[in-house]
């Protein structure tokens, strides 16, 4: 398999595209507006010297200050690739025009990291969590993610218990009324020293 | 009905002189006992790499049919042995507590892996269980990542043992009032409710971990992502890459 030269790839598509605004990072191309990516993939799909018919990942990344989603692009018939594709977004208002219309095999990969880093592919046709249950809360892969200290019980967990007829000890009911009138959650708290 | 407690001994000696003129003498409790531990038929089912394992440990060289445990059952109604042999994510946990509930009595667990046993290497994550002795009892741990085909094999004659230690008079599964059924848990917004059942496990008072390293979650030094555009700008004066070497000539060794 050849490896794509991405100088040259950011040529064709800026001379084929003109507006798309390009950045090359290593061996991959940062597409610096979001909504040009569907432009961007269909030329690289449909040009007769690319014809990148094979999108083999959608991943995602947190880098705190913006998400990212990464897409690498195969060609089957040429044997050549990969290109790579970048998309920043803020995590504030993370959406990505979604690839599912190009490429049918992004839609469960896309609903993958809807599901763990809530990023929001637009025009998606089943935008749902994947992996975690329906009802799940919060995106565990982003980085400020909280997780549950499991080895506290909650009053959720103290009522559910108890509904089953389970005896719960007297000191975990009392902890876990203290956590509720003060509002909290049981959380696994984050370790704060930080040496770089 | 009370049974009368058995108190006949017959000596172990005189037990192996009989047994020289093909006289065996034995006892209720060790027929019975002997007939079940040498026909403990395990739950067919695996869950992740562990699980690799113990297929290898039912195939020809490490044979568990020697300990007659090689009729793994597809159903958990005919299944004495719940081997949980894998990671436990907090989805599949439900299922889980839901097949052992269906096992009849006697019904014993081992569990297979550092996994099943405490969460193993995926014990800082969102979506695995930190063991399933959260849920069900346990009679065996088999610690090891994975453990090896004899590891399993020992931890089926630990079982063994403890199977024959049991007294037909005093087994629990004959007692009333029996609950081997634990509740199902449910799917939460934060992970699964309830956390654990306080009738089977309790947080340990001193928890080891929690006090080595200050907090149960360990989230790593990298909370700054690596400046990507600073390693881009060094990239690009890459020295040439040195002159290919050429093939080696065919033929010639
Ligand atoms: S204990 Fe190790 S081998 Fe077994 S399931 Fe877990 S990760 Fe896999």
């Amino acid at each position: 398999m050849n490896i794509m030269d991405t100088e040259k790839v950011k040529t064709d598509i800026e001379k084929a595209l003109g507006s798309v605004a390009l950045k090359s990072i290593r061996s991959s191309l940062l597409i610096e507006n979001a909504q040009d990516l569907p432009k961007v993939a269909k030329f690289l799909k449909e040009d007769a010297a690319y014809r990148l018919d094979y999108l083999s990942s959608v991943t995602a990344s947190d880098f705190i200050e913006y998400l990212e989603t990464v897409y690498h692009l195969y060609s089957m018939e040429k044997k050549t690739g990969p290109v790579t594709l970048r998309v920043r977004v803020p995590r504030t208002d993370p959406k990505i025009p979604s690839l599912v219309s190009l490429y049918r095999g992004a839609e469960f990969q896309e609903r993958d990291n809807f599901d763990l880093f809530g990023i929001v592919y637009e025009g998606h046709p089943d935008l749902r969590r994947i992996m975690m249950w329906e009802g799940f809360e919060g995106f565990p892969m982003r980085k400020d993610y909280l997780q549950e200290d499991s080895e506290t019980l909650e009053s959720a967990d103290v009522e559910w218990l108890e509904k089953n007829g389970v005896k719960v000890p007297e000191a975990a009911k009392a902890k876990a009324a203290e956590l509720r009138q003060q509002g909290k959650r049981a959380l696994a708290e984050r370790r704060v020293e930080d040496k770089g | 009905m009370a049974l009368a407690p058995n108190t006949s001994q017959v000596d172990d000696g005189l037990k192996n002189e009989l047994a020289k003129k093909g006289i065996v003498v034995t006892t209720m409790n060790q027929l019975y006992n002997w007939g079940r531990r040498s026909s403990i038929w395990p739950m067919q089912f695996g869950l992740a790499c562990c699980a690799i394992e113990m297929i290898a440990t039912a195939c020809a060289r490490y044979d568990i049919a020697r300990f007659g445990a090689e009729l793994f059952r597809p159903s958990p109604r005919q299944a004495d042995l719940m081997i949980v042999a894998g990671t436990v994510t907090k989805k599949m946990a439900p299922q889980v507590v839901r097949l052992y509930n269906q096992m009849a009595e006697p019904k014993y667990v081992i569990t297979m892996g550092a996994c099943s046993i405490a969460g193993g290497p995926f014990i800082d994550g969102y979506n695995v269980l930190r063991g399933i002795d959260r849920y069900i009892p346990v009679d065996v741990h088999l610690p090891g990542c994975p453990p090896r085909p004899e590891a399993l094999l020992y931890g089926l004659m630990e079982l063994q043992k403890k199977i024959d230690g049991q007294q037909i008079e005093t087994a629990e599964w004959y007692q009333q009032g029996l609950k081997r059924e634990y509740p199902i848990p449910e799917f939460g917004p934060h992970g699964l409710i309830p956390k654990f059942n306080p009738e089977v496990w309790q947080p340990r008072e001193n928890d080891l971990r929690k006090e080595r390293y200050g907090q149960p979650i360990m989230i790593g030094k990298k909370s700054k992502a690596p400046n990507l555009d600073v390693v881009a700008v060094a990239a690009a004066p890459r020295p040439a890459a040195p002159a290919p070497t050429p093939p080696p000539t065919p033929g010639i060794a």
